[in-house]
């Protein structure tokens, strides 16, 4: 006699991540953060495609970092067309 | 149309890759995965092979993903992908389901080279060959990061990694990188492009190209591991812009009309092609890179640069004759 088995339906769920990862906060990886030149930024936004985290903005017209998820990977600071970022001590 | 986006628009697109993922700080693979998903047009799910992307990204409980998001094995993301446009195709045939809605739907996997040159192209060909309406993201770092940099058919030649070790012995990987874009090419789709993320326009531009054509679409992106590869993650973007520089990674895209593939270079690679002066030695790319290192320390090794230069010089020429130039 073969038992009857459970079908699909019958399964529990598995894990299923239900947080956000914006509730992990990634900002204190690093030890660096951008610092940004206001005057001498273009407003060009490279930075903002370029960061991995997504933590550079542009909804005020002009590059924010979001301090909570930046890395202090220095890509920024490294590819900004016209050197208005520079990386500093975080804290 | 995909000739529309510009940075200034893009900028204001939400990010459907969110921050407090935990890949390496300076990581290329985010980069990636945030401009292709800036320009999806509408519904869009995704499915990711297992690897550093999909792992980071998904931390229990936690998720990066603001789409719907499906979880694959290291050797599946084709078939899955295969799998959420059928439903969707099946859905939207019977009039319900939770797709039936949706007019269009971009179905997106992502997989790493080990996931796509090795054990996932057997999913892979499938795909590509019952014609499924998605687009696959090779996201290329050269290797078998997420479990300790271990070789792939994807690992360049003489790249050291942790099972092709430079040393006495080997100087790194003794074959060549598989010439994966043409494996694709040969199954006559409509639609595959090289990417880097040294140039998100060109990224951005060819997603969207990806996901406007019917039927299987192939992006292959360049994603330099700091971490795999040896070099400080601020340098992540210059190594990328490098590989392309040097013709190691040359950007194009290829579109297939009338039964024939039309090759088209990209703005960088058409620079290149037309003032064949710009074309950098490989060695700037190769010296930046710590995976690289034997090639110089702690004795130049003149005949593998030159092997190298020569297969670049090969491919490129190659490259060029397809492109008609
Ligand atoms: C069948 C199977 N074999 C091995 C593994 C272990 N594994 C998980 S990720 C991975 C490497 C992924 O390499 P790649 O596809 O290049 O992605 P990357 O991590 O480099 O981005 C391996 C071997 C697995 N998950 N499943
Ligand atoms: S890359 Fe530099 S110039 Fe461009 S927006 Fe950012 S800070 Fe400004
Ligand atoms: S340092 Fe890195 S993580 Fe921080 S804002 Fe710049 S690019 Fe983003
Ligand atoms: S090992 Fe490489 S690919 Fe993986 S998260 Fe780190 S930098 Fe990214
Ligand atoms: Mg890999």
């Amino acid at each position: 006699m073969t038992e009857a088995k459970p079908g699909w339906r019958e399964l529990p769920f598995g894990a299923v991540p239900y947080k956000p990862s914006l509730e992990y906060h990634t900002g204190d990886w690093g030890v660096e953060r951008p610092d940004f030149d206001l005057e001498k930024c273009t407003r060009c936004t490279l930075c903002h495609f370029y960061c991995p985290e997504g933590a550079i903005g542009f909804d005020a017209g002009y590059p924010e970092v979001d301090l909570r998820f930046c890395k202090g990977c220095g890509i920024c600071a490294n590819e900004c067309p016209v050197e208005a970022i520079r990386m500093v001590r975080k804290g | 149309m995909s000739a529309a986006i510009t940075l200034k628009e893009a900028v204001k697109w939400p990010d459907l890759l969110a921050s407090g993922h935990r890949l390496c700080a300076g990581c290329a693979e985010p980069i990636i995965a945030r401009l292709v998903l800036k320009v999806r047009r509408g519904a869009t799910m995704a499915t990711t092979a297992t690897g550093c992307l999909e792992v980071a990204t998904t931390i229990f409980p936690y998720s990066a993903w603001r789409i719907p998001w499906i979880h694959t094995a290291f050797e599946n993301a084709a078939a899955t992908a295969s799998g959420i446009e059928a439903a969707w195709r099946a859905m939207r045939r019977r009039g319900r389901g939770p797709l039936a809605k949706y007019e269009i739907l971009d179905v997106i996997a992502f997989a790493g080279d080990g996931g796509t040159y090795d054990i996932g192209l057997q999913a892979l060909s499938g795909a590509l060959e019952r014609g499924h309406d998605f687009t696959y993201v090779l996201v290329d770092n050269e290797a078998y990061m997420n479990t300790g940099i271990q070789r792939s058919g994807g690992t360049p030649y003489c790249a050291w990694t942790t099972t092709s070790p430079a040393g006495t012995v080997i100087p790194g990987k003794r074959e060549w990188k598989k010439p994966i874009d043409e494996i694709v090419i040969a199954h006559e789709i409509p639609y595959v492009a090289t990417v880097s993320p040294a140039y998100p326009l060109d990224v951005m531009r060819k997603a969207r190209s990806a996901f406007e054509v019917e039927g299987p679409a192939f992006l292959h992106a360049l994603a330099p591991c700091c971490r795999g590869w040896r070099f400080p993650p601020s340098k992540t973007i210059e190594v990328a812009k490098l590989a392309v520089e040097t013709c190691f990674f040359p950007l194009w895209e290829c579109r297939v009309e009338d039964g024939r593939p039309l090759y088209k270079l990209s703005p960088p690679s058409l620079a290149i092609a037309k003032r064949p002066e710009r074309k950098k030695p490989v060695e700037e790319y190769l010296r930046v890179q710590g995976r690289f290192r034997h090639l110089f320390r702690p004795k130049r090794r003149e005949d593998l640069i030159d092997n190298i230069q020569r297969w670049v010089d090969r491919r490129w020429g190659m490259l060029l004759e397809k492109a008609g130039l």
